[in-house]
């Protein structure tokens, strides 16, 4: 680089630019903040919901699948598996069924063994999550 | 080795390379159960796995970080560390910790790990690379605090350099970001959002400075070259890393149910963060070109020119190509993701803490300046195996995902995941062969440590 740029003009850049984004990036976070509720469907989370995110959280599920695009590779998109299994028997039904034992050859989700409880808690957290404004995404039902 | 003190830097990064092993055995695994799905099913389900193969790497680029600054702080410094006897009980901790939260992973069923660790108290558990049981995340706090405080009393006592306040600057805003993994709101999309204050704040924002500065090092080394010049370049790279990848953040805020305005955000300034990366090769080449001196270790200079190249390819241009919001609808959480997931963080964070072991494992094994001519050919031969294995694997990822967005999310009729996973499972099974090719590169890679070492040291060739 050349002589006319200083090392003490490449600091300045450096403490002004990060100070100057990072403020530019708390105010925008501020405003999404206080914009989400009219997207993130916060009126939707009942104590089911709360208890079928925690199920969610505590069984690793998105050790497997993705949750609005998010999380592993392995195994199908959630965010829109309400509609995709047709409601939330669909997903309880699906869930429940799980053999023990794996299918032969090919990929297995576990079986985890919940009540029925916990069966509606999950699949009332699938819904809450299908309910959250993504922009439009997944492009298609398949995820 | 000029200060004592440096030497507790050998035990990270063995432990780091031992824990690489790991991390690749079970990405190996992984491999196996895309395309065997009921390979060690139900013994070790895919999600075990995966956790163990992630965090490890997490793991063990925290032990290569941790030793390089042990190595090169009181270097920079002019003294000893504060406390070696620290830096030494946080290690044993450090790895204690680590080792019984993989058995945990293995040995018990997750949701019984969770209860078993009082996950209900404060509920942490159960997000992409933040699995590990709350406790464990207060263990680690405890160690980055303790780490802190060693380094920073050593840089703020010794001569404070640029290299060393980048570093702190870097080693600071890891542990301020990390505090964010403790808030697990109930509403999914704040827990989303403030997911990414860790992930993407630390592999796009301070560990770049990180890496900066510990290549600064080597170069300043290696090279020769004055380090005005060199610091001048390691200013400029990380005040554009920050600059673009902090608002950067918003690439991660499309579809995650915040608001739109964050695909222009997101996609303006993601769009510029290949500007440092591409910054950083150009500085490395020109330094190397620009050298003074011809030092021994050819190695270390190898892996610090990789660095520089394969950050600026896997993070640069395999981040570009799916960074921009219009391409990210489709390519969102697809194999095109795991494709720049991987060779962004071998090109930019693997390679840099090899490249910081390199230069200074000969060191700290006694020698004066680099191994001998044979183990540094060995070692030079583990290079080119694991880069051009994790390029193959970054291709073959690449068709995957190219032809899973194509038949899952555009045209006529969607297909199903699981149908598409059928359909690209040739490219899984390249995907697990050039895995193997990695093994083998990193089997090199440790025997050369074990080679060469009665042979007399290679010399400066002036
Ligand atoms: C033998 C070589 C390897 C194989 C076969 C392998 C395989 C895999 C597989 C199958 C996944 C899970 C993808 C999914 O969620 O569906 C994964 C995830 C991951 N691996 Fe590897 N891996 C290997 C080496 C590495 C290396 C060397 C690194 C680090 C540089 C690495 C870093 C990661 C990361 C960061 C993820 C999470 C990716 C994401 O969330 O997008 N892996 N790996
Ligand atoms: C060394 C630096 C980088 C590393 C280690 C890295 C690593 C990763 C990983 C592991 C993921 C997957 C996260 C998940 O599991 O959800 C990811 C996602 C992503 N990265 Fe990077 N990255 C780096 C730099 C970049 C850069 C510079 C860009 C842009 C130019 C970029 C663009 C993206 C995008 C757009 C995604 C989201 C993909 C999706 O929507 O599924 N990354 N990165
Ligand atoms: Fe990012």
């Amino acid at each position: 680089m050349s002589q006319a740029f200083t090392k003490a003009m490449a600091r300045n850049i450096f403490y002004g630019g990060t100070v100057f984004f990072f403020l530019l990036f708390l105010a925008l976070s501020l405003d999404t903040v206080s914009v989400l509720p009219e997207r993130d469907n916060r009126a939707n989370l009942t104590e089911a919901v709360v208890q079928g995110k925690k199920l969610w959280e505590n069984n690793n599920c998105i050790g497997c699948h993705t949750l609005l695009g998010e999380g592993a590779y392995f195994a199908p998109e959630l965010g829109n598996a309400f509609t995709r299994l047709g409601g939330k028997d669909g997903i309880m039904a699906f869930i429940k069924s799980r053999p023990v034992d794996g299918i032969p050859g090919r990929r297995s989700m576990p079986q985890f063994n919940f009540t029925d409880e916990q069966l509606n808690a999950l699949a009332e957290f699938l819904k809450y999550s299908s309910e959250i404004n993504s922009a439009n995404w997944p492009p298609n039902v398949q995820g | 080795m000029q200060y004592s003190s440096q030497a507790v830097a050998k035990p990270y990064f063995i432990a780091a390379i031992g824990l690489f092993a790991g991390q690749i055995l079970f990405g190996l695994i992984l491999g196996l159960q895309y395309v065997l799905g009921d390979f060690l099913f139900p013994e070790i389900p895919f999600n075990v796995a995966r956790m163990v193969h992630t965090n490890l790497l997490i793991v063990w680029l925290l032990f290569g970080f941790m030793g390089a600054a042990y190595y090169l702080v009181p270097e920079e410094s002019e003294r000893e560390l504060e406390s070696p006897m620290l830096a030494l009980a946080m290690f044993w901790i450090f790895l204690v910790a680590g080792a019984l939260t993989v058995l945990g992973y293995l040995l018990v069923p997750y949701a019984g790990l969770a209860q078993l660790t009082g996950n209900d108290l404060l509920p942490t558990m159960g997000r992409e690379f933040l699995e590990q049981p709350t406790i464990t995340k207060l263990g680690i706090v405890v160690v980055a605090l303790s780490f802190l405080y060693n380094i920073g009393m050593t840089i703020l006592k010794g001569r404070k350099t640029v290299v060393t306040l980048v570093l702190l600057i870097g080693l600071t805003g890891l542990a301020v970001f990390f505090l964010f993994s403790f808030y697990n709101p109930d509403n999914l999309v704040l827990d989303k959002f403030f997911w990414w204050w860790v992930v993407h704040l630390w592999v796009e924002g301070v560990w770049e400075l990180i890496l900066g500065s510990i290549l600064a090092f080597v170069l300043i080394k290696t090279t020769g070259v004055d380090r005005e010049v060199i610091e001048k370049w390691l200013y400029i790279i990380i005040a554009m890393t920050l600059i673009t990848g902090i608002v950067g953040t918003g690439h991660h805020y499309y579809w995650i149910g915040t608001p739109e305005y964050w695909q222009w955000w997101g996609s303006v300034f993601s769009a510029m963060e290949p500007i440092p990366f591409f910054m950083m090769t150009v500085f490395a080449f020109n330094m190397v070109n620009k050298r003074r001196r011809e030092h021994p270790n050819k190695a270390a200079v190898l892996w610090a020119l990789g660095t520089a190249t394969m950050a600026f390819l896997g993070a640069g241009v395999w981040g570009f190509l799916h960074t921009l919001s219009p391409v990210n609808y489709y390519t969102h959480g697809s194999q095109i993701t795991a494709a720049h997931g991987h060779m962004a963080f071998y090109g930019a964070y693997v390679m840099i803490v090899l490249t910081i072991i390199s230069y200074a494992m000969p060191m700290l094994r006694g020698r004066t300046a680099a191994n001998s001519n044979k183990s540094q050919v060995l070692e030079m031969w583990s290079f080119w195996l694991m880069t051009i294995a994790i390029v193959f694997i970054t291709l073959f990822l690449t068709a995957a995902g190219i032809l899973q967005v194509y038949l899952q999310r555009m045209g006529e009729n969607p297909l199903p995941f699981m149908v598409v996973q059928d359909k690209v499972a040739l490219f899984y099974w390249l995907r697990e062969i050039a895995g193997l090719v990695f093994l083998i590169g990193l089997l090199t890679y440790i025997a050369s440590f074990f080679v060469g070492n009665d042979e007399p040291e290679a010399k400066e060739s002036a």
